[in-house]
Parts: structure tokens; sequence; C-alpha cells
């Protein structure tokens, strides 16, 4: 009897040391350093966890993969970012391009790209991939919804990054949302951006849209404006569907400051 | 007998003994061949086959010694110096090599010479065993020499029927006579010149290896041994402070092929458990399963370099730790699906925007570079990922002839352009041309633009060319 209650107490320890692992890491969410995102989430993106993220429409997959880089250089803590796609990807959606990742804030030395040969060996290589601990992040592109990638492997991608701390960043271009294991799932669509001088393009614009998330609300959406230098998201402006007012001159840029800085 | 077309017919390329013994001669036309024997069988003769088959028996031998060399068309040169004595001796080897080979259903012949052309002459020209290698190789004829037909019909002229005659005479004569090489060739049959073998494969740094007495037919075993040689490896590198990057497991069969897995590493190691891992995982990517055969008598395991390593306490250097996770993630992905598909980014010194990158494999370890850094506060002016080729688009309306389209056409889709920024010139790097000075023959000048769409869209587009009617593109696509 005695010796049943001292492995009774020794399984029940085991329990909870298993039980602390993933609160203890959900804990400390990455702060993505927009107000309101971060509140929503209750801190900050889960680290070891499964995040989607969703282009609804083709043309929004350079969007996508913006914010996913964004994420992996708020979640990669100064670890290396692991880039999978499939031949199909690359060839649809166009190469990574170094001097790209540069004006975006990631040093293309911190970055290893694996270009599989089809879906299976890429959910294949993923799952071994996020188990690797040191790894910063891990962003998986995906596309379309094939027919590997069902809720099994969802959630085996989702234990692994559990047990290794590694954020996961799942890329789907081209896809419908699907039941998964993962934590939150966004889609992501480009924003008109805020015009330089003589009418350029301005700084990386996005809208993102928080799809569902485990535990906490959804169906936020946010118009994100991403920051290089400071390597942070920040709020553009407030109204997503406007194209917002052409503006021009140093004036108009001082006052663009002056909102950021009140957002 | 196998034939083959040269000059226009066919004509006989390679017989075997009892197409020999009917008095049928290499060359003859094969119209000739059947007028004389009607029920001959042929075959068309396929050199590369051939080729093949002599690599993939240079790859059996190298159980024997590490150095061996092709000696085509059919011959192979293994050099045995100080390996003889493991096999009994060098009578005794060359029978085992002899029933193995024609265990394999080849017809063979074998001669130990001290030089190589010395060898090559005997185990083709031989007819009577000599009393000692000397004698024998004066005994052989001239066509042993190797000369061309010519020079070769002149020495028979001369009444020279055999290589000690030609031996016997003046040098000197023979060069003024007959060229430097019929006194190359002499010299080198006599072992006085030195004939240099050129090894298929060079001795590898270290080497272990098992023998079977009964050859192992499960794959399970093998690869068991397989995981006690990468053990022994192990020790023997710890001993001398060093790792491994590359690993290769031959596994020997009975009927002379040999299977070879190659694994490699982004940073040198001895671990035989991560060794193992990769070979597992080489194993599996396999297109077809390794097939013992009758199974295997040999595997061996090499490492073709060794390189510095230190012992290290990885526990206690957090560092190092990490940096092997990483790596072995690296080599482990790029062993299961191809070392090229695991890739680092590097900086490359050009203007031409798709040849500033290049991709290199991850295995083979990441120099530091530095990219050049954008002005703080700009907005992206590179895309995030780029065509290459460029994806040809078909433009709307100009504002300006010289300005960005005010529309234009991708996979289908329009898009309106509402901002754009440009253009930003790239010549075209008429110095690596030929006559690129000249003008009008440097190449195409691309005007870039930055354009963004309705819908917020970005995207780099050009212009190839500035006068008359360029092409455009679509280069990439910002995030």
């Amino acid at each position: 009897m005695r010796e049943s209650i001292t492995a009774l107490s020794a399984l029940k320890r085991r329990i909870a040391r298993i039980g602390a692992i993933p609160s203890a890491l959900g804990e400390s969410g990455i702060a993505l350093g927009h107000a309101p995102m971060d509140a929503a989430l209750g801190g900050g993106l889960a680290r070891g966890k499964v995040h989607e993220l969703f282009a609804l429409a083709a043309s929004d997959a350079g969007s996508a993969a913006g914010f996913a880089l964004m994420l992996a250089l708020k979640a990669r803590g100064g670890g290396a970012v692991l880039w999978l796609r499939t031949e199909a990807a690359e060839r649809g959606q166009g190469a990574l391009y170094a001097p790209g990742l540069v004006a975006l804030g990631l040093d293309p030395g911190a970055l290893v790209i694996g270009v599989m040969p089809d879906d299976v060996a890429l959910l294949k290589a993923a799952v071994d991939a996020v188990r690797c601990g040191d790894l910063g992040a891990a962003v998986i592109e995906c596309r379309g919804n094939p027919r590997a990638l069902d809720l099994t492997a969802s959630r085996r991608l989702a234990i692994a990054a559990e047990k290794s701390g590694v954020t996961a960043l799942f890329l789907r271009t081209e896809a419908v949302p699907a039941p998964s294991a993962a934590e939150t799932r966004w889609a992501v669509r480009p924003a008109v951006s805020v015009a330089l001088e003589a009418e350029a393009p301005g700084q990386t614009a996005i809208e993102v849209e928080l799809l569902r998330r485990r535990a906490g609300p959804s169906g936020m959406r946010w118009r994100l404006e991403w920051d290089r230098d400071g390597q942070a998201f920040r709020e553009e402006t407030l109204s997503g569907a406007v194209v917002p007012v052409l503006r021009d001159g140093p004036a108009a840029d001082r006052g663009t400051e002056s909102l950021r800085q009140t957002a | 007998m196998l034939a083959e077309k040269i000059r226009g017919g066919m004509r006989i390329a390679a017989l075997d003994r009892t197409a020999q013994a009917l008095g049928l001669t290499i060359g003859l036309a094969l119209a000739d061949a059947r007028a004389r024997i009607p029920d001959l069988q042929v075959f068309d003769a396929d050199p590369y086959a051939d080729m093949d088959w002599l690599e993939r028996l240079a790859d059996g031998c190298i159980r024997y010694t590490p150095s061996v060399a092709l000696d085509p068309p059919e011959g192979l040169v293994l050099d045995i110096a100080g390996c003889a004595h493991l096999f009994g001796g060098e009578t005794e080897m060359v029978r085992m090599i002899e029933a193995r080979l024609e265990a394999a259903g080849m017809q063979v012949r074998a001669a130990c010479a001290d030089a190589p052309d010395a060898a090559h002459a005997l185990a083709r020209f031989q007819t009577l065993p000599g009393a000692d290698e000397a004698a024998a190789v004066r005994r052989l004829p001239v066509a042993a020499l190797r000369l061309d037909a010519e020079s070769e019909t002149a020495l028979k002229r001369a009444g020279l029927k055999s290589v000690g005659d030609v031996a016997s005479r003046p040098m000197a004569v023979i060069a003024a006579r007959f060229g430097a090489e019929a006194v190359t060739a002499i010299r080198r049959l006599l072992g006085e010149a030195e004939s240099p073998l050129a090894p298929r494969r060079i001795a590898p740094a270290l080497m272990n290896e098992r023998r079977f007495a009964e050859p192992v037919a499960r794959t399970e075993y093998a690869l068991q041994m397989l995981e006690e040689l990468a053990g022994e490896t192990a020790l023997q590198l710890e001993e001398i402070k060093r790792g491994g990057r590359r690993f290769e497991a031959l596994f020997f069969r009975t009927d002379g092929m040999v299977l070879r897995l190659r694994v490699e590493t982004s940073l040198p190691t001895r671990d035989p458990s991560a060794i193992m891992r990769l070979f597992h995982e080489r194993l599996e990517s396999l297109s077809d399963p390794v097939d013992p055969g009758f199974g295997f008598d040999l595997i061996r395991m090499t490492i073709p370099q060794t390189e510095p390593l230190a012992p290290s306490q990885l526990a206690l250097e957090g560092g190092a730790v990490s940096e092997t996770q990483m790596a072995e993630l690296v080599d482990r992905l790029s062993t299961r699906i191809g070392r090229g598909r695991i890739v680092r980014l590097h900086p490359q010194d050009t203007h031409i925007p798709e040849q500033a990158q290049l991709a290199l494999p991850a295995v083979d370890g990441a120099a530091p570079a530095t990219w050049p850094c954008p002005e703080p506060g700009g907005a992206p002016l590179r895309p995030l990922h780029l065509f290459d080729p460029p994806q040809p688009i078909t433009v709307g309306d100009m504002a300006t002839a010289d300005g960005p389209p005010q529309s234009f056409r991708w996979r289908r889709a329009l898009h309106d352009v509402t901002r754009s920024e440009g253009p930003e010139r790239i010549a075209a790097e008429w110095w690596r041309r030929k006559g690129g000075y000249e003008p009008g023959k440097g190449g195409l000048t691309r005007d870039y633009y930055r354009v963004e769409d309705t819908r917020g869209r970005r995207y780099w587009i050009f212009r190839h060319g500035m006068t008359g009617d360029p092409h455009w593109f679509l280069h990439g696509v910002f995030a």
C-alpha cells in the first residue's frame, strides 16, 4: 500500500511537470509592439505554438509572406529562421530575395531556405525543423489545401512546437481555412500605403484579421505598418477600407508621426 | 559477338572465344562474317554500357586495393603493392579475383607484373608462360607496345617480331626510325620508365571495414555492422582529435557490385549516432531500397577527409550546443531531400538584381557576409520575392512616354497603378560582354519602377530598353 502511494505521488509530480511546460512557455508571449493587437492576444503572440497566416487570394501571398517574416523577426530572438516552401511555391510566388529581406530587417545570413519537392516532404521536414529547439522561428509555406495536411499533421506540428518552444508560422497561400491545431489564425491582405513624397509607395502596410484564437476573442482587424528600424508594428490609420487622403510635404509627415505616437 | 557501325558499314567490334576460334577477327565486315558463318549471333555494341559495367567492376575491386584504375575499353589495373599478403599472396589473390569475376559471367585474363604496362601487355598478348616476368615480357609480340598500325607494320617488316627484339636494338635507332613514343613504350613495358597510374578514387583518410565469411543477406544486420564501424571510426577520430564532414558507406555484394551511400555534415563530427541517423535518412530517401542480392561480404566505412575537431563538453558550452543542433537539422534535411535544396543566400557583387544573390547549399557552411544596408526610415526598395526570369506583362496607357504605365496586366489580372516611384535605372553589364563597349552592343538598360495598385499590392516592374517599342516585365513582389 505504501509503495503504491509513493508511486502515485511520483506519477502526480510527473503529470504536474508535463502540464507545467506549455503554460510556462505560454506566459511569455512575443510582444508585437502594437498595443491593441498585443492586448487582444493576451500579451503578445504565444511562443512555441503554431500560427496560421492565410492569404485568401493568390495576390495577397506577398503580403502574407511579409507578415510571416515580420512575425519571425519578432519571434526569433537571435536564433536562425528556417523558411520551408515547395517548388510549386517557388515557381508561383518567386524566390525569396535577400536584398528584400534586408529591406524588411532580416539578415539573410540568419536564414536557411528549404525548397521541398512536394507537400508531404514539406510537412515532414516542418515537423523535424520545429523539433529543433534552437531554431528561432520556422516559416512553413504551403500552397492550397493539400490532402496530406489534415488535422493529424497539424496536431503533430503543434505538439512538436510545444515541446521545443519554437514558434511555427504556417503560411497558407491560396488556401481555405480548415480545422487545425493552430493557436491563432490570421488572414492577411495588402493595404494601401501612406505615400511618400511625389506619390511614391510608402512603408510596407498590411491589413491583418485575427480569424480565430484559442481561448480568446477573435474577429479583430488591424492595419499595420512595419517599422524596420524599430522592428515593430505601428498602427497606421484607423479605418481599414478607406484609402488615405493623399498627403505630401514635410508637414504631413510630421502629422503622421504624431498620430503614430498617440496610437 | 558484337557489331557496331564504323565508316558506314557494320563491322565486328568484339568477339567471344568461340567466334575467335572460328577465324573471325575484329574489324571484319558483318556481311562477310555472316557469309562465312550463317548462324552467327550478333548484338549491337554499346560502348557506354560497357564503360558503365567496367566502372562498376572497378568500384567492386576496391575491396582488394584502394588504387584501382580504369584501362578502357576492357581492362582494369589494380595496384596491389602492399595488399597481396592480405589475400595470401599474389597468385592466390589473382585466383580470387578471377573466380569472382568469372562467377559474374565474364571471361577474365589476369597478369601480375612490376609495371602497369607490362601487366597490361601480359594479360592481352601472353600465349605461353615465361620463365620469369622479364623473359615473358621480352617474348611478347610487338603489338604489345601499343604503337600505331603503321609503326607496328614497319617493325615487323624490319624483322623485329617480339618486344625483346626491339629492346635489344640501340634506343637511338628506334627513336630515329619510329619516334620517341616507341622508346617510351619499350621502357615502360620493361619497367624502366615510370608509368603513372590514375586511380579512380583517392585513398580515404580513414577506413574501417568488416569482412564476413558468410554473406550477409539482411539489410538490418548490415546496418548494425555499419553502426559498429561508425563507433570504431569515432574512437579513432577522437584519438587524433579530428572529425569528418563526409562519410561513405560501401556495401560490397558477393556478385562484385558495390552499393555506395554518402552523407555529409556541415560541421565536423564524429558522433556515431548522428552519423547513423544521416545514413538512415539517406536510406529512406533512396528511390529503390537496398538490394542485398546474394548478400554482402564486406562492409566498409570511409572518411575521405578529416578536419580538426577539439574534444568538447557540449553540455557546458551553451553556444556550441545551439550551433550543432541547427547544423544537425540542416544535415538531416539535406541528406533527405538533396544538398542543393537546403540553401543559404550569399551576396554577389553586381547591380543586376537577379544576380545579386547566390543560393549555396547550407551544408557547405555559412561564410560571414555583409549585405548592403538600406537607409534608415525609408520604404523597402527591393521586393521580398523575385522572379527569375522576370515575368512579361502587358502595359496599358502611359502618362508620359518614358514614365511608368497607368495600368498593367499580369497573370490575366489587371492592376491599376495608383502610386509609383522611379525610374531606377540599372544598366546592363556591358564590360562583361564581347564588344560591349561599342554603342548599341552593351545590352539593354532596365528602368525599374516601384508601383502600387488600388488594393495596395506593391510590385517591382521594369521597362527593358529605352527606345523603340520596349517590353515590360514584372520582376518582384513587395510585401
